[in-house]
């Protein structure tokens, strides 16, 4: 069965596909079924700028990335070896004209990327026939029994067509103005909101405003003024009415899923929300690749490394592979390859639970020799790190599993811009820092937090919207013009609270002009 | 697999050629046109469009690297290890936004990007001194040759594998002994290059007007057509002059960093290069390229008038073309080019470009050496 090219494997690829899978089911790979496809160097490109898929809808961002591909492959700056898409069944593309060994390395690789896809639970929200979960047990289940429907090649093209239908009717300058618009503002999504979804969302009711109920205690008539005082009462009533009015904001709680909350309640035409729904939907789609970047190519990596070396590459191609793995491990330049940090980071947990340096006692201990030597052969590392890819991602990850051996041995470090010097330099080697930094370079993608903290801003609905500040100020100029953006769907002006150099700040938009004042 | 992407690309093409979608213009950049020598890396301007996000700013956030060094180290340099028989693996941008593509690359092979890019035509030999050398260039790998152009890695790399492959090879005693069939060798092949001469001038005002961001301009935009016409001669000398009031020959860091102020005469600068040509660079000899750039304030009438002059009697008959380049700054008239072209209309020797901001550097570029002379 063939994707996009309807093309067959050819028979000595898909003789390689058939043991290698087999080799790693042995391992403990749990996959979903895979579909290998041939793709020219063009074909490749293609399919890369459209983020792996043979169908979008029309934008011309696929042709901006498209360019830059098919220029970097042309002048030899880079070439892509592997691509596979989260599908059931999971479909990956290998590169024509590759070397046998080059074809070995992505279909092992490939096997890993496939198994985190189905057993990683940040995952779980691509499946398409996800049942809200209704507890704890619910979020962990078992995919052994039952495979999860994600036919998003489907979904995609799906996609493509519905735009399509709306360029027709409305004509490509609307409609690629307003996705524009939509991307703009693509990544304020909720994605752990969306794992709860249809729990958390609780029935916004326009109930009548009667008056409020105060509780009076049970006493005979001529005692009513004692044991319910005129004035006690007053006061609570007031309390109450305060705090139903407090419910009553709009949202109630601060919105995360800002792209959900336009969906319900910004006046948007009907092609306009099913925009905007396509962008969002793709938008969650692809975020949990984004959360799981380290773990996922590590994890692939990993696999990749142990099928290559224990079985699948013969004598005379060892050295090609280990040429090609190191090109991809590469750390020159001083970059963070999250394949190699990935990879070296379940290695040392490996290390850790066989030989038991975990726990209590491990951790009280503080002799350098013991430490050291610490092996109480438990052989728990295969099993751990199964687990480990399983329930976490790149933040949890980092933050449970760095240590500051791994640290010093990676020789990790922290850098930051010097002013005086106008370069990028060395801050720190410190555990503590280096962990901070990356934790803070992972988190939420690199995006910053914001959400809906009042829809009716001044009783003039006006929508406001909040950044949550964690140390680093946005950029103040993009941040104006996708505020135009905001605007261009709420109808209405719309600010944004954030923090500009230690102050905090209302940015203002209202269709026109733009205002910043800043906020007592 | 139909190509709905050749759509995409047309659509994306046309954006950026202003075409259609006017309000997007805004968004795009040409990615940094600039270069570090020293190591020949070199960013390529790839056009992109970013449409905006809420993001942090740049450079508040830092990151984390890995790699050796101490703090204060500056970080990204001196790791980059020859890579000898070069498969590049670079991976273009990861993070969003990190979409410059940044590559080493040779200068020669830069050049020839340019002139792809730009659609540049090669420049015709105006049949001075033409003399034919023959270069050889290495460039392959073949199984013969002589011992002293044994490429080491490549014959280790080959007896490496014979020996893994046939059991040989321990990992105790790690000893590889290549064999004649492992042995690789560098072959080359003969390359004709163009010996034509050329002498480029680069003249620029260093007048109080001419701010910082002025000069960055002048920088970048003298990097490129450098690289471009050493790409088409050998043996390209320069000479920098700088002037105000009065001009003076000046190294080429010189050029870059000198500011002085007060006014501007035009002809100084003009004089000199006519004597620097008549006295070091006899134009049967030499492709002459003189260079100007300037915010297109002069001092008088009259002083414009001399310009004038020295060009048509001194400069114009000896040079391949004449390139004034107006960068446009808060205090300049900008009337010389006005008068340039007044004066030049039909002419073709004379080639008149204004430079707005950084982004129009390289419609600049394909202006000056568009006319392949």
């Amino acid at each position: 069965m063939a994707f996009g090219t309807q093309r067959e494997l050819p028979l000595y690829l898909s003789d390689w596909q058939q043991k290698i899978e087999d080799h790693a089911r042995k391992l403990g790979l749990d996959f979903f079924p895979q579909v290998f496809e041939v793709l020219s160097f063009d074909e490749m490109n293609e399919v890369a700028a459209y983020g792996g898929f043979p169908t979008r809808y029309p934008h011309w961002r696929w042709g901006m990335d498209y360019e830059r591909l098919k220029k970097s492959g042309e002048w030899g700056l880079s070439r892509i070896y592997e691509m596979v898409i989260n599908n059931n069944p999971a479909v990956a593309y290998l590169l024509e004209g590759n070397s046998l060994v080059d074809q070995k390395l992505v279909m092992a690789h490939v096997c890993g990327h496939n198994d985190f896809f189905k057993n990683n639970f940040a995952f779980m929200i691509t499946d398409q026939d996800r049942r809200t979960p209704h507890s704890a047990e619910d979020m962990v289940v078992s995919r052994a029994d039952s495979l999860p429907s994600r036919k998003w090649i489907d979904a995609f093209a799906n996609h493509a067509t519905r735009v399509r239908r709306h360029i027709e009717r409305h004509g490509i300058e609307a409609v690629e103005s307003f996705l524009d618009v939509c991307l703009s503002l693509e990544n304020l999504i909720d994605p752990h909101g969306r794992m709860l979804e249809g729990r958390m969302r609780t029935k916004l009711e326009d109930e009548e405003q009667g008056p409020v109920e105060v509780t009076r205690f049970a006493a005979s008539e001529y005692m009513q003024s004692f044991v319910n005082p005129p004035k006690a009462l007053a006061a609570e009533r007031k309390q109450l009415e305060e705090e139903r009015d407090r419910a009553k904001k709009f949202p109630e709680r601060p919105e995360k899923d800002v792209l959900w909350f336009f969906l319900e309640h910004a006046p948007l035409e009907r092609w306009e929300r099913d925009l905007l729904e396509i962008v969002r939907d793709e938008a969650y789609y692809f975020w949990p690749q984004a959360q799981t970047k380290i773990m996922n190519e590590g994890w692939a990596s990993y696999w990749h490394s142990k099928i290559m070396t224990g079985f699948a590459a013969d004598g005379s191609e060892i050295v090609d592979y280990a040429d090609r793995n190191a090109s991809v491990m590469s750390t020159a330049g001083g970059r963070l390859n999250p394949y190699k940090l990935g990879v070296e980071l379940y290695r040392h947990i490996e290390e850790r639970w066989n030989r038991g340096q975990f726990g209590r006692e491990w951790e009280e201990c503080d002799v350098l020799v013991e430490r050291k030597n610490w092996d109480k052969k438990l052989d728990l590392g295969r099993r751990k790190i199964f687990e480990v890819r399983a329930h976490y991602t790149d933040v949890t990850f980092i933050d449970e599993f760095l240590t500051p051996d791994f640290v010093a041995e990676q020789k990790l470090y922290s850098f930051g811009w010097s002013q005086r010097n106008d370069r990028f330099e060395i801050d720190s080697r410190a555990f503590r820092e280096v962990k901070e930094k990356l934790l803070f370079q992972i988190t939420n993608f690199g995006s910053p937090f914001i959400h809906v903290e009042n829809a009716n801003h001044e009783n003039r609905a006006e929508l406001l919207l909040s950044h949550s500040h964690q140390g680093v100020d946005l950029d103040v100029e993009k941040a104006k013009r996708t505020l135009e953006n905001v605007v261009r769907v709420w109808r209405r002006p719309a600010l944004l609270q954030t923090t500009i150099e230690g102050k905090t700040t209302l940015l203002r938009f209202d269709g026109k002009e733009h205002t910043s004042k800043p906020l007592k | 697999m139909a190509l709905n992407i050749d759509q995409d690309h047309a659509r994306f093409r046309d954006i950026v050629r202003g075409r259609v979608r006017e309000n997007l213009r805004k968004y795009i950049s040409n990615g940094e046109l600039i270069a570090r020598q020293g190591q020949d890396k070199v960013s390529i301007p790839v056009p992109q469009i970013d449409v905006p996000r809420f993001r942090f700013g740049d450079k508040s956030a830092g990151g984390v690297g890995q790699g050796s060094g101490k703090p204060g180290d500056p970080i990204g340099e001196g790791e980059g290890e020859g890579e000898g028989d070069g498969h590049g693996h670079g991976k273009a941008g990861q993070n969003e936004g990190d979409h410059a593509l940044e590559v080493e690359v040779s200068l020669e092979e830069l050049a020839q990007i340019l002139g792809e890019e730009l659609q540049l035509p090669r420049i015709e030999n105006r049949g001075k001194q033409q003399i034919a050398a023959s270069k050889e260039k290495y460039t392959g790998i073949r199984r013969t040759g002589p011992e002293s152009l044994k490429h080491f890695r490549r014959t280790f790399r080959e007896a490496l594998k014979r020996q893994i492959a046939s059991g040989v090879y321990s990992p105790e005693r790690p000893m590889i002994v290549p064999t004649r069939d492992d042995k690789r060798f560098k072959s080359w092949k003969v390359a004709t290059q163009p010996v034509a001469n050329a002498v480029i001038v680069y003249m620029m005002d260093v007048s109080g007007s001419m701010g910082d961001e002025q000069k960055e301009i002048v920088r970048i935009e003298s990097f490129w057509l450098d690289t471009w016409l050493r790409s088409q001669y050998k043996g390209i000398e320069s000479v920098y002059i700088t002037h105000d009031a009065a001009a003076r020959e000046v190294d080429r860091d010189t050029f870059f960093r000198t500011r002085e102020s007060g006014g501007t005469m035009i002809s100084s600068a003009y004089k000199l290069c006519a004597q620097i040509l008549d006295d070091r660079f006899p134009h049967q000899q030499w492709n002459i390229y003189p260079f100007h750039f300037s915010d297109g304030d002069n001092w008088s009438v009259d002083d414009t008038t001399l310009c004038m002059k020295i060009l048509r009697e001194n400069i114009l008959p000896v040079s391949n073309m004449f390139c004034y380049g107006q960068v446009e700054s808060p205090y300049g008239s900008g009337q010389f080019i006005k008068d340039l072209r007044e004066q030049w209309a039909t002419d073709e020797r004379v080639v008149t470009s204004e430079i707005r901001d950084k982004d129009s550097i390289v419609d600049s570029i394909k202006t000056f050496l568009g006319k392949g002379r």
